[in-house]
């Protein structure tokens, strides 16, 4: 058997909502870092932790996008995983937002404040609303609901919500930094694979 | 005769410490009394400092790397002994001063001062220094200079974020002369009595108090005097957003942030935002800005 085949076999045996597991224990972890002010956390944890949730819901947003690609290139298949994965970044995002709006800025005139006013935070706020709707709706009876293809035309909302979520971290660091940049030109990248796959824009 | 008049207050209506310091400070400032250097130290009575801990842990220093823990993990490879700074330009002495012949002779003092990020945190620093005005008077500044520019050490192998570009390195800053030599501007050589960690800027680094973290620059192995304003490097990064002087200053926002409040580092995980104070609370500089209006000149 190749090892694409091997690695599926494991993952077959791996029930979906490990993905939800894992992400609850990794932000309580770094929620409890943060209280306890340990290791990165030692001077100022609310900003840190603020980063920690926003980065995770990134990198979350983008393995959520590479499972397609995953897939048709190797044959690893992550499929069943892909719900959990994208609901799971949208309790990043959420977290990210709430250390944000209660820990960081801390007034609801505060938080408004800056969304209307720093196109950044605004930029983020799009991203996060965006998410919203595809939450709500990621499970089986929204599925059947709506019907499979407006179900899937929802979802890909996830596509500017990724960028939005990548151009926000862009945007908001000092100077040339090379991180933001990567998350945006991978998932830039990711969806321009699938712009030549939808044979719908391929043919004229 | 004594006791005409009798006194109808109590000991609890005796004005506080930190109020009738602050007033004496403002007075200070305004009239110029020469009583700066007591009304800093004075003022600084009710800060509680910052631990050595996070002082050394929580740093922006991008030769070393963008992250706020970066500089600690990374700066160990500084190499600052030995070291020397190049005095040049306007100055009556120019050379190649080992440190510590350029600060031979005069006296370190303890300024205890807030320290305010232009991202909005703030701490309070027990820095160790000498004033740069008297580093100034000693290499002899010519009559016509009218700024001090600084540039900090690129040890390429040794500051991993050199390489990164994030700014255009060296680290270059700089002073109008009369901020450069207002006593409140330190050459900073050690915080609590012990040698400058190198993600505080080993061995000898700027502190102006008044202004955003980044004009204190770090490392210095450069002086300048020159008669043109002298270019510095955020301003050269993003000339919108950092401005020359770049005063602490809750009234101009920086475009992408409030400048309204700041975080006090050190508070944990619920510490509330205070106001950020007008030039850092030290309204003695105000002077130094008579009839400019410092959202132009933020």
């Amino acid at each position: 058997m190749d090892i694409a085949g091997k690695l599926n076999a494991v993952l077959r045996r791996i029930p979906a909502p490990t993905v939800y597991i894992v992400g609850a224990i990794y932000a309580a972890w770094q929620f409890w870092l943060a209280l306890n002010q340990i290791g990165p956390y030692l001077a100022e944890p609310i900003n840190i932790l603020e980063r920690a949730y926003g980065e995770v819901a990134l990198i979350l947003l983008v393995v959520g996008l590479l499972v397609t690609p995953l897939r048709k290139w190797t044959g690893v298949n992550l499929m069943k995983f892909r719900r959990a994965i994208g609901v799971t970044a949208f309790f990043f995002v959420l977290a990210h937002f709430l250390v944000f709006a209660i820990l960081d800025v801390q007034s609801i005139g505060r938080v408004w404040t800056e969304i209307v006013k720093r196109p950044y935070v605004t930029i983020g706020m799009a991203s996060f609303l965006m998410l919203i709707p595809l939450a709500v709706t990621s499970n089986n009876r929204s599925v059947r609901k709506l019907g499979g293809a407006t179900w899937r035309k929802l979802h890909k909302l996830t596509y500017p919500a990724a960028v939005f979520g990548a151009v926000h971290y862009l945007w908001l660091v000092k100077g040339f930094q090379m991180e933001p940049i990567v998350y945006l030109v991978v998932i830039l990248g990711l969806l321009s694979l699938r712009l030549k796959w939808n044979p719908a824009r391929v043919a004229p | 005769m004594a006791y005409r008049w009798t006194n109808d207050l109590t000991q609890a209506d005796v004005t506080p410490k930190a109020a009738y310091l602050n007033r004496r400070q403002i007075l200070a400032g305004t009239i110029g009394l020469g009583a700066i250097g007591l009304a800093g130290r004075a003022n600084a009575q009710d800060l509680e400092p910052n631990t050595l801990e996070e002082i050394t842990s929580y740093n922006n220093f991008y030769e070393f790397g963008t992250g706020k823990s970066d500089p600690a993990q990374n700066a160990h490879q500084l190499v600052t002994s030995p070291w020397s700074i190049k005095v040049d330009g306007m100055v009556d002495n120019p050379g190649d001063y080992a440190l510590d012949d350029l600060l031979a002779g005069l006296s370190v003092e303890d300024r205890l001062y807030r320290f305010r990020c232009v991202e909005a945190w703030s701490m309070v620093v027990p820095w160790n220094g000498i004033e740069l005005a008297d580093i100034l008077n000693k290499v002899g500044v010519q009559s016509g200079a009218k700024y001090v520019a600084f540039e900090t050490v690129v040890q390429p192998e040794n500051m991993i974020g050199v390489q990164r570009r994030v700014l255009d390195f060296p680290y270059v800053e700089g002073l109008r002369l009369d901020e450069a030599m207002h006593p409140l501007t330190i050459m900073a050589t050690g915080i609590y009595d012990e040698p400058l960690a190198n993600q505080n800027g080993a061995p000898i680094r700027l502190v102006v108090p008044w202004k955003y973290g980044f004009k204190s620059i770090k490392s210095i192995v450069r002086i300048t005097l020159t008669d043109q304003e002298p270019p510095i490097s955020w301003n050269v990064a993003n000339a919108r957003e950092y401005g020359f002087y770049s005063n602490v200053n809750p009234t101009v926002d920086h475009p992408r942030w409030s400048q309204a409040t700041e975080r006090r580092i050190g508070g944990g995980l619920f510490a509330s935002r205070q106001d950020t104070l007008m030039f850092n609370g030290y309204p003695e500089v105000a002077s130094l800005y008579e009839g400019m209006d410092l959202s132009v000149d933020f």
